[in-house]
């Protein structure tokens, strides 16, 4: 059994905003009818969560669901849990169209802490950040400077960032020079 | 700065985040066709200035297509709609009419 290890392995960049990668974090993609019953109760069974609506994660520790499109949701499970995820998914959806594929070695989780953190996803992203229009549990696919990348907010003061890990160096790096040079202050904080 | 709202996602996607595809509601001709329809359908075309409709891609985004009718000389926006239609929305095309009466392009009006 190799030893799998995290794109930059739990690297930290501390600060006013802090940047951390997650380290080994479980993630499904599976596409199909989001109405459809059966696969909206496996994924709110092997979730914890509500099914979030378009353009919202619901997240709640290591597990939770994504919104990616109208046909694919992300499911996060730990890392540990994931063939099992797939197994179950597999049994519930046998007489369903659907696809379920394992992404978790395929991609990298980044945490951006601080009270100013959506500063510092606002500075490399195209996206509407203003405080009444961005909120905890919004969710975006998008991109952060030359990077695809998808990210939530999981609190007033944390993002949580997806990028493939291929990249996951560039995008941390990317989200730590965004935090040296500091807040904007456009939003006024809090 | 071009800025289109994902009929799916229902965010304003930047340009950046989406890829053009050019033009909106061409009609396949394939085996059986003739010459000059097949010509038409690779080759041909329209290239106004004003009211156009183009296909986009939300590439960074959800990833799917969708159509967009906007003014290429003023990049005013008119609206944008699923992919899944032969032609242009009616509430799309009294917008047009709004502001641009008597337009037509290709074969709609
Ligand atoms: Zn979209």
């Amino acid at each position: 059994m190799s030893n799998a290890v995290s794109a930059l392995n739990g690297k930290v960049a501390p600060g006013e905003v802090t940047i951390r990668e997650a380290g080994l974090r479980g993630m499904i993609t599976l596409r199909g009818d989001l109405s459809d019953s059966k696969l909206k109760s496996v994924c709110t069974g092997l979730s914890g969560v509500d099914l979030p609506m378009p353009g919202h994660a619901n997240c709640v520790g290591e597990k939770g669901l994504c919104w990616m499109s109208p046909d694919e949701m992300l499911v996060l499970v730990p890392y540990a849990e994931v063939d099992a995820a797939l197994e179950l998914i597999a049994k519930n959806l046998k007489k369903k169209h659907h696809l379920a594929e394992n992404v978790s070695d395929a991609r990298a989780l980044i945490f951006v802490e601080g009270e100013y953190s959506r500063d510092m996803i606002a500075k490399l992203a195209p996206v509407d950040l203003h405080p009444d229009v961005f909120q905890p549990g919004s969710f975006r696919r998008t991109h952060l400077g030359q990077v695809a990348a998808a990210f939530w907010m999981r609190d007033v003061d944390t993002f949580e960032v997806i990028c493939f890990r291929s990249v996951a160096d560039y995008a941390f790096n990317l989200l730590e020079t965004s935090a040296k040079a500091g807040a904007v202050g456009h939003f006024n904080a809090r | 700065m071009l800025i289109l709202h994902c009929p799916y996602c229902g965010v304003d996607a930047d340009e950046t985040d989406l890829h053009a595809g050019g033009q909106a509601h061409l009609k396949r001709e394939g085996p059986g066709s003739s010459d000059e329809a097949f010509e038409d359908y690779l080759f041909m075309r329209e290239n106004p200035k004003g009211v156009h409709f183009e296909r986009w891609r939300h590439v960074y985004g959800c990833g799917k297509w969708f159509h967009a009718a906007r003014c290429t000389s003023t990049l005013e926006v008119f609206g944008t709609y699923p992919a899944q239609t032969l032609e242009p929305p009616q509430d799309i095309k009294d917008k047009i009419s709004g502001t641009r009466p008597g337009w037509s392009w290709g074969i709609f009006k």
